[in-house]
């Protein structure tokens, strides 16, 4: 049986090594200083749409990302690790969005994409941390969701088999098709790029990148559909405005901190025997230990 | 004009026992209705729930809503979705607090999406206050401020749903504190049908196997943990923290760093993306210190920073500071509490 699956991904900032030049000095972020890479339980899920597709031959993994222009990034790092193509939702009106606007405007281009008969996404995306998304879509296409997976055991008879990782335990479940699955970071990593795909698909560029390109070059992009990066506008995928961007959110930012810790007067101690010696006594003599 | 309609605690129950991140947020919800002169509410499904009141009054709950089938046990998306959509669209509460575990985290956007109200996921506080928008200028009274770390942990956002109801929050375990408010306590049951919330139509999951284990590790309970991060180096490193949580009769934790290198298992992370933890010692090895660690962890009571770096952002929040090798300074922790403990 060949399957349509739809891989959600994002291109988000590395928030998990920042350094101190990462902040400003007036405490926002420095998002130059910060390096755009595939978040990470995305590439999770894109494993398991691989896999479907290696054993549902004639199965198609799309890529659906939305963010700005140069997201076609994950696209083309997705293609070279095996999925078929991606859609690149790309729109200044879709700017400032919380996750409930996003949702939406996943959904309606989802509805565009049409055939499609799973929906993989990862479990959450490291620079809001909030899961949200996933189930939303789910909710917005009127799907069953299964959140936590860890692996998808089968697809068969219009069902699929999930192993979700909860947090005392693991459930197997049952979910009729078409359904959104997000996975969890726990479930098996992506492959690496395959060198002939690489190859092949280097040269892959959306359509804001094309134009770009000298008239030689996007004759070369013309003559290979493969190569064609496709950018979707929120007019494209039919979004209502009231329903995207900032107008769209009902959760709005109202403040930003920067995060400061109240210090301590700390005592500092060497790394001699006598010294922790005393730092030992002192802990069991205030009944701290012992 | 001022909302006077309720507040909602999504309660989760398995086992018999209401889950403690419920208990917690009936604990902070109590607050904040008291706050607002308002209501609280519960909600609990799911099957053979008995006396849950007697669990939950004690916690200042008015009100319980119970909804009881064999079918909604144990917890899948869209049935316990559809109570709570509808059950909302009835009794329209203007704030929802359930726990950001698997089921909160799974239940919450789905309710949130449908009644396009807005939801912010792992909040570290929750306060009440004004707001008035930066562009219409129009203003707010008594909004729940969702405080929460966004960008990794870097920076602290305070979000508020002016406009949409009701204004939803999850929070993670261990993060607010559970106490009983007055054992006397007594509140109102309503027992729900569940024909008339659920269709037979959004039992569309089948839970076909189910392991549920209790966590081996009990970070959150421990009284002395001694956590490392991606300065101790290596999963064999790991082993010298573990015989100094033996020692002195703790549990071992870790840093996301630490979990991420594969040092150790994810279930001993501290921090906001991890657990909450607040013990009388905790002993820090090798973790410089960021911020979404030391968010998990600095309301211990006594802080040791052991740290070859004697600029770790860590040692600002620590009681001791020892700079040196961890490799050195555990077995000398060890020695020295075996030669001096009775």
């Amino acid at each position: 049986m060949s399957l349509n699956i739809i891989v959600l991904a994002k291109q988000v900032p590395d928030t998990r090594n920042v350094g101190k030049d990462a902040m400003k000095e007036d405490g926002t972020i420095n998002r130059a200083a910060l390096p755009a890479i595939f978040n990470p339980e995305d590439l999770n899920a894109l494993e398991q749409a691989l896999r479907i597709k290696d054993k549902n031959p004639g199965s198609t993994v799309t890529l659906l990302t939305m963010g700005l222009p140069r997201a076609s990034e994950i696209i083309r790092e997705a293609i070279y690790r095996g999925a078929d193509g991606g859609i690149v939702l790309t729109d200044r009106v879709l700017g400032g969005a919380d996750t409930l606007a996003t949702s939406y405007s996943l959904a309606q281009a989802v509805k565009k994409f049409g055939n499609y008969d799973i929906i993989l996404g990862g479990r959450q995306a490291i620079d809001g941390d909030t899961a949200q998304v996933g189930p939303q879509i789910a909710e917005k296409l009127g799907l069953p969701q299964v959140t936590y997976a860890e692996e998808v055991v089968d697809v068969a008879d219009g069902h699929v088999t999930v192993k979700r990782r909860l947090e005392h335990g693991v459930e197997t479940v049952k979910a009729p098709l078409p359904c959104v699955v997000t996975v969890n970071g726990s479930a098996a990593d992506c492959r690496p790029r395959n060198a002939h795909r690489l190859m092949k698909y280097k040269y892959a560029v959306s359509t804001s990148e094309k134009a770009k390109l000298a008239p030689e070059a996007q004759a070369f992009v013309d003559a290979r559909p493969y190569l064609n990066i496709q950018e979707w506008s929120a007019a494209y995928v039919d979004a209502d405005p009231e329903q995207i961007g900032l107008a769209g959110s009902p959760t709005k930012v109202k403040a930003i901190e920067n995060v400061v810790f109240t210090a301590k007067e700390s005592l500092c101690l060497e790394n001699n025997d006598e010294q922790i010696e005393n730092l030992v006594k002192e802990l069991i003599a205030n009944h701290t230990i012992g | 004009m001022a909302d006077k309609n309720n507040l909602i605690v999504y309660c989760e129950y398995d086992e018999g026992k209401v889950a403690d991140v419920s208990l917690e947020l009936l604990t902070k919800g109590r607050v904040l209705a008291d706050r607002l002169g308002i209501k609280l509410e519960a909600v609990v499904i799911g099957d053979d729930l008995k006396d849950i009141e007697k669990q939950v009054f004690p916690y200042g709950v008015d009100r319980l809503y119970k909804v009881e089938d064999a079918r909604l046990f144990p917890y899948t998306s869209n049935p316990h979705a559809a109570v709570l959509i509808n059950l909302f669209k009835e009794i329209k509460p203007q704030i929802c607090l359930m726990g950001a575990t698997c089921i909160g985290r799974d239940l919450g956007p789905r309710v949130s999406s449908c009644l396009h109200s807005g939801l912010t996921a792992d909040c570290t506080s929750l306060e009440i206050g004004d707001h008035k928008d930066p562009k219409t200028g129009k203003e707010y009274t008594d909004l729940l401020y969702q405080i929460r770390p966004a960008f990794g942990g870097n920076i602290v956002a305070t979000i508020v749903n002016p406009d949409c109801r009701p204004q939803m929050a999850t929070v993670r375990e261990g993060v607010m504190k559970k106490e009983i408010y007055n054992p006397d306590h007594k509140g109102e049951v309503v027992n729900l049908d569940v024909n008339k919330y659920v269709s037979d139509t959004d039992f569309v999951v089948e839970i076909i196997d189910r392991h549920i284990e209790k966590s081996k590790v009990n970070i959150k309970g421990a009284p002395i943990i001694v956590a490392g991060g991606y300065g101790v180096g290596s999963k064999e490193n790991f082993q010298l923290l573990f015989d100094l949580a033996n020692t002195l009769g703790g549990e071992v934790g870790a840093s996301r760093a630490a979990v991420d290198a594969g040092f150790i298992e994810h279930e001993r992370q501290i921090g906001q993306t991890g657990v909450t933890v607040r013990p009388k010692l905790y002993i820090a090895c090798g973790i410089s210190g960021q911020i979404q660690h030391i968010a998990g962890m600095q309301e211990s009571s006594i802080i040791i920073s052991i740290n070859n770096d004697p600029a770790a952002p860590i040692n600002s929040i620590a009681d001791y500071v020892i700079t040196g090798n961890m490799e050195d300074i555990v077995p000398k922790l060890i020695k020295y509490y075996k030669k001096n403990s009775k």
